[in-house]
């Protein structure tokens, strides 16, 4: 198929020009000014036009937990979200632990995704932290990277022969740093407001203390190591120091931890609830900071949809998580970007080009990329409204937060897979007049 | 003899040509050497063993000398002796030389340093094995004709082998080029040992003369080193169309076919692994001729 975007303002890491792409089978065929090819057209007059969102953290919950979602709906969430690549947790029922397992996930995204999905294989077996699980064939089945995401491999020793051993293959671990013997069963950040709810804290040392023997470890055996959903300011300052050393890691924050504080979960409101848990103010701008000054590569959403009826009971026996792959893009527009806080290109950097970068999947608007393109709408305006959800998760604690610049248009490999917030097969075949 | 590392080349040599001799007259079918007659030999095994103790038992035995046999199982030691008061008890029995595998680093060292009688490292720990490590030489040079200047790749669990050490100690001192390759988290580092370290086997392969395939031990995936056979074979195993015709193939044994080393390399054209075998013996004739000549009547 061939499409013509027309009249766009494109950004991506080489810069900012407004132009057409034309696109023809799944790749971009020509970038320039007043293009006429054959085809559908469609006039980006006053869009934004990015390379594909990518996310280096969801929950699609398949095999296992169909219940909380799917690879259909997830990946249909994603696309809303303008999102055009995914990179699906292990911790699904069973975990992602072998090879014939990254086939399964890469079979059913092939034959049900909206997006691309990339699998990300478990560490350890069974996530169970205490034996390497095989990396090397679930590398060469096309795991993107590794993670027991939702525990931490707490034995350092295991931790350390993991490194070691991914390292002889330049495997990028992903680790969800908390020691478990430090955050102690918490369910909220630890401090005063815990301690009035009279719910467990987890302390933000648990964190700091985890991301800080993971760089030792990743520094002694050169282990491309990625921190996903770091949350504290402690978290932020030892990433600062270990990258000004040299140490390969690097770090995504989410949403969430960027813009909601701890006093959310006041009411015992377990749409709040999230692991690692909701900090503090200074915890937010120590992120936000770390995002501007580079500390921070990512922004990645840790979409973890749950049933409504889970999330309907006490703060203690709730699931943590929040569904955020259709809010993400344009929640943050909103609030970073309209703001003041962030410039559009460094919003760009952070959900595209930098994901982008870790997984190895740099992706420039130049002719012979791969056609993975995202279009938003500047001047489109919204607010967060949960029953509208694509996802089968609708726990989000935002619900009524403004967005904006949403995103218009998600195109996969040359394929239109949302258009004007429509996720479907039929928009490809549709003649494409007006976006927005 | 409790390593390769204390002797010289020159030393190495000598037993390697009087293996090579002794070798020669086991081919002929000469079984009844008199070189150790009226000598005791005791094999001390604190570690299961067949095919060490066997062919030290029967290399004393071709050699003329008494040979006593005393394994881990039945023995005072499960009483709770000591290894101490164990060798001394068998000392005092009028032992001339006592061969040791104990599963302890530095056994067979706290043994010599407290007994009359000559000790020979039988294995101890993950340290050393001389006369493993010799045999896997005087196999390759009996091929290859030589030692300097050739590739051997040792594959495997290097780190916590006493065979790779005592290859490579071998090895090193006679001029060979040692490469170890296997999972990141079974090699040593290079910079504390005289060989080049490979993680890809197809690599390591490259233009080798020699490749020394290491046991897997199971307890080994236990220990979070690697994930599974399957992964390790897929990596790391060595099959047939890994080998070019004039690699030759060792491996001391006991093999885990289809783990580290398919069974049609293991009985293929490649293989010396029967070889070595022989060569065990005739090595181990070699070292306890030489210490009992040493020591003396």
């Amino acid at each position: 198929m061939e499409l013509l975007l027309k009249n766009g303002y494109i950004i991506d890491a080489k810069g900012e020009s407004y132009g057409d792409i034309w696109i023809r089978d799944g790749n971009i065929a020509e970038v320039g000014k007043d293009l006429i090819r054959p085809g559908q057209s469609v006039n980006l007059a006053g869009k934004v036009v990015l390379p594909g969102l990518v996310d280096l953290h969801a929950h699609l919950r398949e095999p296992g937990q169909e219940g909380k979602e799917t690879i259909a709906t997830g990946t249909a969430a994603a696309a809303r979200g303008g999102f055009t690549t995914v990179c699906a947790m292990a911790n699904t029922s069973p975990a992602i632990d072998t090879p014939l397992l990254v086939d399964l996930v890469k079979l059913k995204a092939r034959e049900q995704g909206w997006v691309e999905v990339l699998p990300v294989g478990a560490i350890t077996k069974g996530l169970k932290g205490e034996e390497i699980a095989e990396l090397g064939l679930m590398h060469q089945a096309g795991a993107v990277g590794f993670s027991d995401d939702g525990n931490w491999v707490q034995n350092s020793r295991i931790a350390h022969n993991a490194m070691k051993y991914a390292a002889q293959w330049d495997l990028l671990l992903i680790s969800h740093p908390e020691d478990l013997s430090l955050s102690a069963d918490g369910v909220m950040n630890a401090g005063s407001l815990a301690d009035k709810l009279s719910l467990k804290g987890a302390d933000a040392v648990a964190e700091v203390a985890a991301v800080e023997r993971d760089i030792i470890l990743a520094e002694a055996t050169g282990c491309r190591l990625h921190l996903t959903h770091i949350s504290t300011a402690g978290s932020v300052a030892a990433l600062r120091r270990a990258k000004a050393r040299g140490v390969r890691v690097t770090a995504d924050v989410t949403p969430h931890h960027l813009l909601l504080t701890e006093e959310l979960c006041a009411g015992y409101n377990t749409l709040a609830k999230v692991n690692p848990p909701l900090r503090r103010k200074q915890d937010c701008e120590a992120l936000l900071e770390g995002l501007l000054d580079g500390t921070i590569d990512a922004i990645a959403t840790d979409h973890a949809p749950h049933r409504e009826a889970e999330k309907r009971t006490t703060f203690d026996a709730a699931p943590a998580g929040i569904s955020s792959l259709e809010i993400a893009w344009p929640l943050l527009y909103a609030h970073l970007v309209e703001a003041g806080h962030m410039p559009l290109a460094t919003l760009v950097e952070k959900m595209a080009t930098g994901p982008r970068r870790i997984i190895g999947r740099d992706l420039t608007l130049a002719p012979g990329e791969r056609a993975d393109i995202t279009v938003i709408d500047p001047t489109s305006r919204g607010v967060v409204n949960p029953a509208e959800f694509i996802s089968k998760g609708r726990n989000t604690p935002l619900a009524g937060w403004k967005l904006a610049g949403l995103p218009v248009m998600t195109i996969v490999q040359g394929e239109i897979a949302m258009l004007n917030g429509k996720v479907g097969a039929g928009l490809a075949a549709q003649p494409v007049a007006q976006v927005g | 003899m409790l390593s390769l590392e204390a002797l010289s080349a020159s030393e190495l040599w000598e037993l390697l040509e009087r293996g090579s001799y002794f070798r020669e007259r086991l081919d002929k079918g000469e079984k009844t050497g008199k070189e150790l007659k009226g000598r005791t030999v005791a094999n001390m095994f604190f570690e299961p063993s067949t095919r060490t103790r066997m062919s030290f038992e029967l290399a004393a035995q071709y050699l003329g000398a008494h040979v006593i046999n005393f394994a881990h199982q039945g023995s005072s030691l499960v009483k709770g002796e000591c290894l101490l008061d164990t060798a001394w008890t068998i000392e005092a029995m009028a032992v001339d030389c006592m061969v040791i595998r104990h599963g302890t680093t530095g056994a067979a060292k706290l043994v010599a340093n407290n007994v009359r009688a000559a000790v020979v490292n039988a294995g101890d720990g993950t340290h050393a094995h001389p006369t493993q490590g010799l045999l896997d030489i005087l196999t390759i040079w009996r091929h290859k004709g030589r030692v300097e200047g050739l590739k051997v790749v040792i594959v495997g669990d290097v780190l916590h082998s006493r065979v790779a050490r005592s290859n490579i100690q071998g090895l090193a001192k006679l001029g060979a080029q040692v490469v170890v390759v296997g999972p990141a988290t079974m090699l040593p580092d290079s910079a504390d040992w005289p060989v080049e370290v490979e993680t890809d086997l197809d690599r390591a392969l490259e233009g080798a003369d020699c490749v020394n395939v290491l046991r897997i031990q199971k307890e080994r995936q236990e220990q979070g080193l690697f994930p599974s056979q399957q992964e390790y074979f897929k990596f790391w195993g060595i099959d047939a169309n890994r080998l070019t015709s004039d690699m030759l193939l060792l491996h001391p044994g006991p093999m885990n076919r289809g783990i580290e080393i398919e069974g049609r390399a293991a009985d293929g054209p490649n293989s010396a692994i029967l070889d070595q075998v022989t060569n065990g013996v005739a090595i181990r004739m070699a070292v306890l001729s030489m210490l009992l000549e040493r020591s003396g009547h």
